[in-house]
């Protein structure tokens, strides 16, 4: 039986940094809006006890467990997909603040080149430079569009940074200075100066001062504790939804938060949205949440797979490209680099944050010539300290057997000299990769799982070769002794470990090809708005949740004018049809 | 990677073919001597430190640590084919004590006691079929299955090949059919010797370097030997430091 409660105006579909987003502005608004959230309620002084990489890094602590949920992979469509079956290869978010609480924090803009990709590639080095099936588009809004969302973003989050030399115009600088910087950072600093890079401190949402946002939440400085991605911290110094926009919403009086709520299903009439269907995970009862207006804010994946569940928008079909749902799926967990191995110094390793380090945007979107190199777009070299846990550090020179006698002599020795270097690089979408339904395998309710079909392509490994050649470089001038360039592995194997998943309900100028426009509004249903990086038609280099929590600002105005204005469509669809 | 473990797989079986052959399979004699050196002696039945029953001065008392008892071994062999391995893994040095020093053996036995050894966590549904390409694995075992079906597995090559309990091998026997479980030489049921030597590898690194609390670490000296200061709450006044510092640890009970 399923019971029926009363209306609201707004539902959100889970509490993280997306739903909180959009509980805090349009709560703010004065609309009445509840948050349903499937994990459990979540406070700072849970983490005065969390110093234990174990529990929280090793068994993931705060994540979602994959007992009853996971993704099934495949690698292309004649492979039988298979199940992510353990909780240490998959990392994702779950209750109150979501990946918001767990989240490293790092947060760079995207480039305008990212939002006109297809333009700006074609433009520049002609039509021929796009392979054959690699699906790049424009996104359907420029940088100085959304820019005015960064900066309510990262006032909101606090964020502390220098400015990128590189990086486009901003309208205001970053409301807190820059982290302090460590030994290995400056040598990093120095080392790409000389090798002509633009290095700058990584900003993000770790306080380097005591921070009050415009909503009024105030954020201690950090103690760069170490113990910070993955964990949440203690001090409310790191921007994380439970610190900023749910307080924010909870004193409006008109945001309802509730826990243990599982969607299963969006419910609508023809092409509008009537609500929720949700279960309470703790007693097993079913309620039907009818609202106004529905925003799926339950993470890329959660909410690509309720929209295929609930049979809303058009499946994706990879043979023809046609339909959008599921499309342009992309993958940005390959995070590799070089490892350099110090004999004479040594490094405070163990002292980090979530975003401490440096890194340049020399070979990030188009800020190089391309004319010469296979591929394109790009990808940051970073030196990032996060505080080694000692569990999973141990890295010795190739060549050392990984147990026994001299792997502990090594791996001792070289723990506090091994900085880290790598690269985050962009992921760019293909026809043949993309998000449906699993044949075979469900969850705990009997819903089929969401299954990914995806592998690297030659574009990937020719920016990885290329980029991990540049850690290696940048090693080389900071004077490691040995240095080591990571190898990707030839296949994608599903395992993800920090929530980098973009596409499968991309944003667009045209319906035919994206099932979203600018405001994250659905083309086919009016009063569905699908907040998170399943919006990103391709992923840029840098890390998501900033161009998504832009996104998501930018969508709440959108809701708000839909709500007052009724019925409708924010933005006129136009035909592009840019990828035949 | 492939070819490196081809050559070391021949390696390991010719070796082990020539002691064979020769009969130099002296393992249990040499193998107990060194045992009996890190585990006080391993043949004599489990005496805590410290009889409880016993009246003495209260002063005089060393506390018992009555922790330190098998919740998820059942059988006594198998715990000491179990501590061995994680000895060979992570061994005693002159930088400082091994995983039975460190208390690793227990730190996994309770492990696998709680919800890690039923893999509560993860997505166990069925149907298991074979991984290809780069899929994950796939093993329909759990881990506290996986565990067992391991360090049985790990005696009885060493008795059929050598003669003697894991345990009692030299160092030298135990490290190689330590390796040839490591490259998936040799044959398990229902799961890989490689896939079990992997959990056994990755369980006794999380017992040497996890919070003691937890059973493993003792003492934190698995931090002191990795110069890792534990479960500070704050570097503020380290982060720009230009020399190394060495930090007494600290663990979760220091906070308290
Ligand atoms: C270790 C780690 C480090 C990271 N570091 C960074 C970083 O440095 N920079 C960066 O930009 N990003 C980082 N991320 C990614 C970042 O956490 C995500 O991009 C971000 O949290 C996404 O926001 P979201 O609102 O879309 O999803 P989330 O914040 O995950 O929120 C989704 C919420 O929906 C809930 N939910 C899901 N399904 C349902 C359902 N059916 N019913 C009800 N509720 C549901 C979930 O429980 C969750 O609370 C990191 C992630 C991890 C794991």
């Amino acid at each position: 039986m399923v019971t029926k409660l009363p209306k609201v105006d707004v539902v959100t579909v889970g509490v993280g940094w997306a739903g909180g987003i959009v509980a805090a502005e349009l709560s703010k608004a004065g609309y009445q809006v509840v948050g349903l959230e499937r994990g459990g309620e979540k406070a700072t002084e849970d983490f005065l006890h969390a110093h234990d990489h174990l529990k929280y890094e090793q068994r993931q602590e705060v994540m979602q467990k994959l007992t009853n949920n996971t993704i099934t992979i495949r690698n292309n469509l004649q492979m039988t997909a298979l199940p992510v079956r353990s909780e240490m290869n998959y990392t994702i978010g779950t209750g109150v603040g979501g990946g918001g609480s767990h989240w490293a924090a790092q947060t760079h803009r995207y480039f305008p080149y990212d939002f006109e990709i297809r333009s700006k590639t074609i433009e520049r080095y002609g039509g021929e430079k796009i392979p054959k099936d690699m699906t790049i588009q424009d996104w359907g809004i420029t940088y100085d569009e959304l820019e005015p969302y960064y900066d309510k973003f990262e006032k909101m989050a606090g964020i502390s940074g220098e400015e990128d030399p590189l990086a486009a115009k901003r309208s205001n600088p970053y409301p807190n200075p820059p982290l302090k910087r460590t030994p290995a950072m400056k040598l990093f600093h120095d080392a790409a100066e000389k090798l002509g890079y633009h290095p700058y401190v990584i900003p993000g949402g770790n306080m380097s001062q005591t921070y009050t946002n415009p909503d009024g939440e105030t954020l201690n400085a950090c103690h760069y504790c170490s113990f910070c991605s993955g964990n949440g911290c203690e001090i409310g110094a790191k921007s994380d939804p439970v610190v900023t926009v749910v307080p924010t919403a909870l004193k409006t009086g008109n945001f309802e938060l509730r826990t243990y709520a599982y969607v299963k299903r969006v419910i609508y009439d023809g092409d509008k949205a009537t609500g929720v269907l949700y279960v309470d995970t703790q007693t097993g009862e079913e309620f039907e949440q009818p609202a106004e207006l529905v925003a799926l804010t339950s993470f890329t994946l959660n909410n690509v797979r309720l929209l295929l569940l609930s049979n809303i928008g058009v499946p994706y079909n990879p043979e023809t490209g046609e339909g959008v749902i599921g499309k342009n799926y992309t993958d940005h967990h390959n995070y590799l680099g070089a490892t350099g191995f110090f004999n004479e110094e040594k490094f405070n390793l163990y002292v980090g944050s979530g975003i401490l380090g440096e890194t340049f945007s020399d070979f990030v979107a188009d800020n190089f010539d391309h004319s010469d190199v296979d591929f394109i777009h790009g990808g940051q070299v970073e030196i990032r300290q996060l505080g080694l846990s000692p569990i999973v550090n141990n890295n010795v020179p190739s060549g050392t057997p990984m147990w026994g006698k001299e792997f502990k002599k090594q791996s001792l020795f070289y723990f506090n000299r091994t900085p880290l270097v790598m690269t985050q690089k962009a992921s760019l979408p293909w026809k043949q990769h993309y998000l449906d339904l699993d044949p075979t395998y469900n969850d705990d309710h009997g819903d089929p799982l969401l299954r990914v079909t995806l592998d690297y392509t030659d574009q990937d490994r020719n920016l990885n070769k290329f980029l991990t050649g540049k850690c290696a470089e940048v090693l080389k001038e900071m004077g490691a002794d040995i240095i080591e360039e990571h190898v990707m592995p030839d296949h994608f194997s599903g395992a993800a470990n920090s929530e980098h998943s973009g596409g499968g309900a991309i944003m667009g100028a045209d319906p035919e090809t994206s099932a979203l426009n600018n405001y994250l509004q659905m083309w086919d249903m009016n009063n569905l708005f699908v907040c998170g990086s399943n919006a990103f038609p391709h992923f840029g280099a840098a890390n998501p949740t900033l161009t998504m929590g832009a996104l998501t600002y930018r969508a709440t105005e959108g809701m708000i004018k839909y709500l007052q204005e009724g019925d409708g469509l924010l933005v006129k669809a136009k035909s592009t049809k840019q990828n035949s | 990677m492939p070819e490196k473990h081809e050559s070391e797989k021949n390696k390991i079986v010719s070796r082990r073919s020539f002691l064979k052959n020769t009969g130099m399979v002296t393992g249990g004699v040499v193998g107990g001597a060194v045992l009996g050196g890190l585990l006080g002696n391993p043949f004599k039945t489990e005496t805590p430190q410290g009889d409880p029953e016993k009246k003495t001065d209260f002063h005089e008392q060393t506390p018992v640590d009555y922790s330190e008892t098998r919740q998820f071994f059942k059988r006594k062999e198998d715990f000491d084919v179990l501590s061995m391995a994680t000895e060979r893994i992570f061994p005693e040095d002159e930088h400082g004590p091994g995983a039975i020093g460190l208390g690793v053996p227990y730190f996994i036995d309770k492990q696998l006691a709680g919800p890690w050894g039923i893999n509560a966590d993860d997505y166990m549904k069925r149907p298991f079929l074979t991984p290809e390409l780069n899929q994950l694995p796939q093993v329909p075992l759990n881990r506290a299955d996986i565990f067992i079906l391991g360090v049985r597995m790990l005696n009885e090559v060493s008795k059929t090949d050598y003669g003697d309990a894991f345990y009692n091998l030299e160092e030298e026997r135990q490290i190689e059919i330590l390796q040839a479980f490591e490259s998936g030489e040799v044959k398990m049921n229902k799961v890989s010797s490689a896939f079990f030597f992997g959990l056994l590898r990755q369980s006794t690194l999380e017992g040497a370097y996890s919070d003691p609390m937890y059973g493993g670490n003792k003492n934190m000296e698995g931090w002191k030997m990795k110069e890792f200061p534990g479960a500070q709450m704050s570097y503020t006044n380290v982060v720009e430091e230009e020399e190394f510092l060495l930090i007494d640890p600290v663990s979760l009970k220091g906070h308290h």
